[in-house]
Parts: C-alpha cells; structure tokens; sequence
C-alpha cells in the first residue's frame, strides 16, 4: 500500500509522516511539491509545517502548487486525504475543506499533548477508532484557531462532518473545540493536531503509564491501510 | 546607514588600491571602525601602504573582538593544550572549526556548538534571538551536518522590572519563530532571572548537528581553479558593522555612525537553505563550504581562503543585491542573514546549478581560487582589496589585556551565609520550601518551552523538563545523544575557577543522569569588558577552572564562544560560562526521566550533603544575600557517580534520577514529583545523622555531587550493592506514592500536589500574560 507525503518548500513534517506510514505497515511515497504525477499512490498525506513561510497566508500558495492541484483532482474520485497543521491549512485553502484557521487565541505557537475526542469515526483516516473514544497526540501550531461562519458551523454538525473535538482544553480558541473536519465523502480529513508525532513509544506523548509512551496517532494511519486493503 | 560618507570617499564611489599607493596619507575613519591606533598602524604595515576604505572595513570586523577573539585567545589555548591522547580519541574536529566534531560510533559524527546573540537580543530581542537561532544553525551546516536540535540559554533582568517582559517576549518570540519554522525540535535550556542582566540579557543559542563520518565538510578552498559561489538569500543592508560595533563598545558610546544595525531573519529561507546544502553536500559538488555571519563576505571569503592555504580573486559586483545603492565596503560588510558560500570544482557547477535550482535559491560565482597567498577583490575593473588572506582571518591582534584581583573580591568571600538566620522550625522551612519553588528562577518553565516545537523528526527521546535534551540519531540502532548546558553566575561572581568547574559539573550531571555517557564540551563564555582587569581576572580563572576540569574529567572542549562587553554602564553582569556537555548513549530506550512514575519505588539520595548555602537560591531568594565561597566540587566522585549511574541504567536498575543543584534536595524533591505529578514520602532523618547538618542545609544546601534516584523494589539490593561496590554514598531518603497526592516531608511539611503545582506553574504566565 504506497502512502503519498508531499514535501514543499518549508515542510517540516514530512519525514515524520513517512515514518508513521512505514510504522503502520504502508509503504511511504515522498511527493515533490512542483511534480502533479502522484505516482499511483493509494492516499496521500499532506504534512505539517511552515510551506512557503507561510508568506501570505499559511497554505495559501502550497494550495496553487502542482502537486495540490493534482490531490484536489483526485480527492474529489475519493483519493483518501489527510491533512495535518500545515497540510488541514492547505486543504482548508484549496477549499477541499470548509473554514479557515487563524492565530492561536493567546497569539502565541503553543505545542503540548492535546486530549482529542473522536467525533466521527466512519472516515477513511479515522475508522479503527470507537466514536468518541479519547485520544493524546501532539498538537503545535501558530495558527490553529478553526473559524467558519455560522451556516458552515451548522452544516458540520448536522452532517456529523466535526472529527475531531479537543477535550478538557480548547488550545487555540477553534470555534465549537473543532480540531478536526472531515469532507461530506469522508475521504479528505484534517486535523491541527499531529498524530504522526504519536505513532512510537519513546517519541509520543507521556501517558499515564511511561514516558513518551502515546501512540494514539498510529490509528489514523492503520485506519487508511485497512480502508484501502478492502477496496 | 553610509559608513563611508562624502567625505572620507573618493570622488569616483570607490577607493582603490590604486588610490591607496596615490593618495598614502588620506584620512580614514579607522577609530569610528573600532580600530585603535596600533591596529591601524600595523595593517599599513601589512600591506605597505594605508588600507582602502574596503580592506579598512575588512580588517575592522575581521579583527573586532567578535571574530579574532583578540583578548581571548591566549587563554583559549588552554583547551587544546591541557589534554590527553585518550581525550582526543573520539575528537574528529577540534577547535578553531565552524563547530566541533564528535565521532559518536557507527560511523556517525555529531557536531554542536553555542553562541551568543547577546548585544543584538537586548536592541531588538525578537530579531537578535531570532537570527542567533538561524547563525548557529549554519555553522553546524556548514561543517555538513543535518542541524538536528536546538536548545538555548537565556538571563533575563529581574522579572518585575517594567523592560523585561518586553526582552522576555521578544526573545521567546523570536527563538520560536525561527527554530520552529526551521522544523528543529528544541530540546532544552536555561532560564534564570537576575537584575544584573537588566541592561544586558544573554541569549545563548546552541545547535546540534549529525552526519556520517565520510560527510564531513570544512571550510577551505584548497584547489586553485574552483569556483567560490554566493548562494541563499541576497545581500541586503542588515547587520552593517554589526560586528565590530555591537561586540565592541557599550551601547552608551554608540554615536550616530555606530548605530548598531541588528540582521534580520527569514526562516523560511533558511529551512530551505538547509536542504539545499544537505543535497548538495550529498552529491559531492561541493570542496568547501562557509556559513556567512558576522563580517559576512569578508569573513567568508578570507577564512575559506587562509584555511585552504591558498588565494583568491573575487569580482565583488557580481553578489545579487537587494538594495541596488550598496557601496562595495557595505556588501564586504553586510550580515545578510541566511547565506552560503561554497567552493565548487568547475566542472561540477552544472549539477551544482541543477541543485539549487530546484530548490528556488539564488546563487552567483563570485570568483575562484588561486595559487597564490593573495585575496584580490574587484568592483567592476578597479582593484579594492588586495591582501594576503591570513593576515584578515587568522593573524589579528592578539591582546594580554592587563589582569587585576577584584578590589570587591575579599569582602564579598568572607560575606558568608553563615550569619543568616535559620528556620526556626518546621513551619518556616515548610514555607521558605513553598516561596523558593514560586521564585522565577525554581518555577516552572513550560510557559516558555510550550512556544517550541519539541516533536518534530520524530527523535525526540527527552526534553524539558528533563535534566538533558536526547536525541535519537540512529533509528536503525536507537543510537542517540544526550546534550546539557548549565551555568552559574553567582556561583562564578564568587569564584570564578570553581565557578566554571561547578558549571562543567553540572552539565556532566545532567548528562549522566539519563544513563548517557558524557563525552565532549562546548562553551559559550559571557563576561563583561575585557579592558576592565577585574573582568580579565574574572576570565583568566574561568577558563583555567574550565579546562583544568575537562582535564580532570577527561573530556574535551570541541569548539565555543566568548562574548565580552556584557555590561551596561561600569557594572558587567556575573561571569557566566555556560558550559554544554554531551554525552553518548547506545540506545535512548533505556533513558533515564527526571521524575518518578510508579508506586512504591524506594527514593535514593546519592552523594553526601555538606552545610553549603553560600551562593545558594536559599541565601539569595529567601535572605536576598550573596556572600562566600560556592560549594566544593570533587571531580574523582563526580567521574564515580556518573560510572554508578551509567552502569545502573545499562542493568536497567533507575526508574527516574534528578540531579541536585539550585534549591537543593527540597526543590528536586518537589520536581521529581511534579514531573508526572506523583507524590513522594520523605524522611531526613538518617541524613541529619550521617552527614551531621540540620534540616535547613538538608533541604537547601547547594553541595555538589548528588542525584535523586528511584528504583523498583525489586532491584533494591542490586542497586545498593552497586553503590557499596563502587562507594558511591547512598541513603534511602523515602518512597514514591502514587495515591496520596501528597509530598510528606517527614516532621517538616506535607505539601498538598495540587498546590505545589498551583505555586509552580502560575509564575510565568503571571508575570509575562
């Protein structure tokens, strides 16, 4: 199963991405941003990070490159999209998904483990969860703060499209504790939060029981593997 | 900003060399340049004739004390003389190097450094911090490694005092925006408040690079014919006499030519930069490769060509401007943030195009390289600079500046603490325990550490609030590092030679606590002006204390900085060495936490507590007094504790260990508990009698030497037996408690969790929002 991760200029995340889709026993396919050949791949991940230095805004150029333009083609025949940080920016900018996202509430880039309800687990990205099973992965964003309009925000819980609520504390003042949305299909998902960066003991979260031991975010990825082994 | 106005410039724009043998006895602003007179004088003797006004601007950053470390130097030497063979044995680059060079094993090399931004950080924090962040990145680019973390060491003035929020945001700011952007996870660092860096902030910067041993790069063009490239972002106007202006003068005197002109950075570019140097590196165009900072072009260009030996001949109107109005003097000046400048084989250059086009970054030939002792630079058909290379890069001025005891220095030993009133009883430990984790300096940090990103690539194995930084550098093997930077300035304002040794201890602790093996260090020495004898004093002990004690301990100083003139008015700030020490560890699964976790495990105190509260955050936070000698430091027992808590963590027998310094055994007690908030119950009993000190040196006092260890019961006679066979002091001192939410301290105090953590954790973001 090949696993597409799109590096643009300014990418942080993306070997971090390769690795959680090698960990959950997909195959990770490293996508050029300027190259719209996806190369067959089954999903496609777009990684967080600060694409284009988040010059005008964040995503907003990373949305115009080839390589999107190209997701934004296929995501629409039901190419399995996840978008992390950067990668929820840019599908929020290719307009993939509704809303945008603005400076953290306290203005300030706040990276700590982040509680996460699972709202909607009938997702590509999110189906070996139980709903509302609870969550620890990283979050860390400037720009995290999920605002829509009213209509949108009505639209997203009616139609059970909210994946993800934070839990116990809203880290950046995202309107009704949105973390994460997912597109009517349910194949386009993206979240602020960073499930790769909970994928390995010694390198996750600390849980109750060992340090560092959180691998919640593996889940995302073994979710799309077995969504696309089935198909 | 002109450095060179109407008056002092030819008619033409351009003084050249020409010029220089026609016209010998022109005025030149060589004093408004940081030159003294001597100086001056000897660089007309270099070249046989007065400098132009270009080789003047050369000679004049290239010689400031930021780059020739001309009042350091002698003492510096003292790190590559006082060692050993077996020192040197996993030492690849030492000294004098962008940064130093580790061979870690596996045929993986680490390189690390810190540096200051000092002087920068306090004019403009969000831009000084920010660029200090981007400049150590590149050095250890530069010596062709993948940067891999950051951690960096911050003074502040006093916290309530109306400026310092604004330094504190700024810098925290700036550290956050370049380091997270630049997708390096910050592991570490210090905090420390003190009102004697009011006017004078240090932020020290430290990164940390990995590569393989075949990968490594130096910074010299050796092979006459190849091209020297300028490559990232373009040459702007930021930075123009940062160097020579801001590391050499107070900012009192900074008259209007002298404005200090502080750089400003675009991360973005950097990260890019990164990764493009990383493919170049990895296709092997590139023979040499040199950073630019301070002294920009002038720095780079010189240095690559005196470290190779060799010459070279740059056309100067060939560098891609931002602003089209730069004299050639400000292009040779410029510190222009984000650039490179690589030495290419000619027939390599079309891959070398092919590499950073496709990375978007601009580069162009300046030059090449020559058989010849000779830097010849250009500006369209006029020669302006003609120099042999070594005399700008390597042979500057060399200063024994006058050394002299501190008139202050006997009153302020024989001020102990010894007078200080101790508690009374149990109620007023209790509450001076309460007051001294609420302080700034005890309190917790995450207000800060939130504002970096700790997670991304994925090999963060510790971080704050940790006592090391790790990092995994093999994912095949779990391979990794452990990095720790300490200082103490007051412990160094007392006592410089045990300052700097104290500091070096500390570091090494920190390091072997996490079961990580200490193996090399680096340095970043922050004193005041080196034309005040007393500072000099201060220096001349710091750095015989630092090297005597790498000596002793048998592990060497690979690189570092010294930043002078940190002091605003007459008053420098204390002497401060932060030294940073790194240790290896074969795989960072078996790394050891700060705190404890489970139930039930017996709480060790290993080493032996001394009544020393001079110099300690007791005498200084509780009694606001600073007096006396800092504690005693053996280093045959900290080379022993360090093998017990090695050999410990390899037989797996630690579950948590924290290392004893500000505050003493109460405040690492309550950290230990804080760090997965579990509580403890602790006796001081069998202390008191075996070390015959009463409760307020058990809890407070500074002695050296000591960690806070748990262990599982189950391990609780091998663990001992460890501790008798290699007599390290070991006391049984409590036992962790999951369940109670309380730390009991026995007879003294039983501290609800809840409101130690209350205390603990509201004190930055109630000072700074």
């Amino acid at each position: 199963m090949k696993i597409g991760v799109i590096t643009y200029p300014g990418t942080l995340d993306d070997r971090d991405a390769q690795r959680a889709i090698r960990l959950a026993g997909g195959t990770p396919v490293p996508l050029w941003h300027d190259d719209d050949d996806l190369k067959k791949v089954d999903a496609v991940v777009l990684p967080g990070g600060f694409s284009y230095g988040d010059y005008l805004r964040c995503g907003a150029i990373a949305a115009k490159a080839p390589a999107t333009k190209e997701v934004i083609r296929l995501a629409a025949k039901g190419l399995p999209v996840l978008g992390i940080c950067n990668g929820f920016q840019v599908l929020v900018e290719s307009h993939l998904l509704p809303g945008g996202l603005i400076r953290n509430e306290k203005q300030h880039f706040i990276c700590r483990d982040q509680k996460l309800r699972v709202e909607n687990n009938e997702t590509a990205w999110t189906s070996l969860f139980e709903k509302d099973q609870e969550i620890l992965i990283p979050l860390k964003n400037g720009e995290g703060g999920y605002i829509a309009t009213d209509d949108t925000l009505k639209m997203l819980e009616q139609e059970n499209r909210i994946a993800f609520r934070y839990v116990e504390n809203n880290p950046n003042g995202s309107m009704n504790d949105i973390a994460g949305i997912t597109n009517e299909r349910g194949n386009v998902v993206g979240l602020m939060p960073h499930p790769e960066h909970a994928v390995e003991a010694g390198f996750g979260p600390d849980t109750p029981t060992a340090m560092r031991s959180g691998i919640d975010g593996l889940l995302f990825f073994e979710s799309v593997l077995k969504m696309v082994v089935n198909s | 900003m002109k450095l060179f106005n109407q008056k002092t410039l030819e008619p033409s724009g351009v003084d050249t060399t020409d010029n220089a043998s026609t016209e010998p006895d022109k005025e030149q602003p060589w004093q408004e340049l940081g030159l003294k007179q001597d100086e001056y004088e000897e660089i007309k003797n270099i070249l046989g004739r007065r400098p132009t006004s270009s080789e003047l601007a050369m000679y004049s950053v290239m010689w400031s004390e930021h780059c020739s470390y001309k009042s350091s130097k002698i003492y510096l030497r003292q790190f590559g003389e006082k060692v050993t063979d077996e020192m040197k044995k996993y030492l690849m680059v030492g000294m004098g190097e962008n940064a130093g060079v580790v061979d870690i094993g596996e045929g993986l090399a680490v390189t690390f450094k810190v540096e200051s931004h000092n002087h920068p950080s306090y004019i403009e924090p969000f831009q000084g911090a920010a660029t200090g962040v981007g400049g150590i990145v590149r050095d250890i680019l530069s010596m062709g490694a993948r940067p891999i973390a950051v951690m960096d060491q911050l003074r502040f003035g006093a916290p309530n005092h109306p400026d310092t929020a604004r330094v504190v945001h700024g810098v925290v700011d700036g550290i956050s925006f370049y380091g997270n952007c630049l997708g390096l996870p910050n592991i570490g660092g210090e905090t420390v408040f003190d009102s004697v860096y009011q006017g004078n902030p240090l932020v020290n910067a430290l990164s940390i690079g990995s590569m393989k041993h075949e990968d490594l790069k130096l910074a010299k063009a050796s092979n006459p014919g190849d091209l020297v490239i300028l490559f990232g972002a373009r040459t702007g106007a930021d930075g123009i006499g940062g160097v020579s202006v801001l590391a050499s003068e107070t900012f009192e005197s900074t008259g209007p030519t002298k404005r200090p002109a502080v750089q400003v950075g675009d991360p973005f570019a950097e990260k890019v930069l990164i990764e493009c140097c990383l493919e170049l590196f990895h296709s092997g165009v590139v023979a040499g490769i040199q950073d630019l900072g301070g002294a920009g072009i002038s720095c780079a260009t010189s240095e690559l060509a005196s470290n190779g030996g060799k010459g070279m001949r740059v056309q100067l109107k060939n560098v891609l401007l931002r602003d089209e109005s730069l004299t050639p003097e400000e292009i040779l000046m410029s510190e222009s943030q984000e650039r490179m400048c690589a030495v290419v084989p000619k027939k390599r250059l079309k891959e070398f195009e092919r590499i950073v086009n496709k990375w978007e970054v601009e580069y162009s030939v300046l030059g090449d390289v020559i058989d010849e002792d000779r830097l010849y630079i250009n500006w369209g058909h006029e020669e302006i600079v003609n120099v042999p290379p070594r005399t700008v890069a390597h042979d500057g001025p060399v200063y024994e500046r006058p050394v002299a005891y501190p008139a202050y220095q006997n009153e302020l030993n024989e001020n102990s603490s010894a007078k200080l009133p101790r508690a009374k009883n149990a109620a007023e430990l209790a509450t001076q325990l309460m007051q001294l984790i609420a302080t700034p300096n005890q309190a917790d940090k995450s207000w800060i550490t939130a504002q970096y990103d700790k997670y991304v690539g994925g090999n963060t194995a510790l971080s704050m609030p940790d006592d090391s930084g790790m990092i995994r550098v093999s994912e095949e093997s779990g391979l990794g590092v452990a990095l720790a930077t300490d200082a103490n300035g007051k412990y160094a304002y007392l006592n410089p030679y045990e300052g700097a040794r104290l500091a070096l201890a500390e570091a090494y602790r920190n390091v072997a606590v996490t079961g990580a093996v200490p193996r090399a260090v680096t340095n970043c020495l922050n004193f005041g002006s080196p034309e005040n004898p007393e500072v000099m004093w201060q220096f001349k002990e710091a750095t015989a204390g630092l090297a005597d004690a790498c000596l002793e301990l048998g592990i060497p100083v690979t690189g570092g900085n010294v930043s002078f003139y940190n002091q605003s008015g007459d008053v420098a700030i204390y002497p401060t060495p932060v030294v940073g020490v790194l240790g290896v560890i074969d795989d960072v699964a078996r790394r050891i936490p700060s705190g404890w976790q489970d139930d039930g495990n017996n709480i060790y105190l290993l080493g032996t507590t001394f009544d020393e509260l001079d110099g300690s955050a007791w005498a200084k936070d509780i009694h606001d007094h600073l007096g006396g000698q800092p504690p005693k430091l053996d280093l045959a027992k900290e080379k022993l504790l360090a093998d017990l808590l090695h050999g410990a963590s390899i037989q797996g027998l630690i579950e948590s260990a924290h290392d004893l310094s500000e505050g003493g055994l109460g405040i690492a007690v309550l950290e230990a508990s804080l760090r997965f908030n579990v509580g403890a119950r602790i006796w001081l009993g069998d202390v008191l009698d075996r070390d015959g000190i009463d409760q307020t040196s058990a809890l407070f006092s500074e002695s050296q030497t000591r960690v806070l260890v748990s262990v599982g019961r189950e391990d609780d006679v091998k663990f001992q037996a460890l501790c008798d066979a290699r007599g390290v002091p070991c006391l049984r001192i409590g036992v962790t408690d999951a369940t109670s939410g309380l730390v009991e301290i026995k007879d003294i105090a039983d501290l609800k969790l809840e409101d130690i953590r209350h205390s603990w954790s509201g004190v930055m973001s109630g000072l700074f929002g």
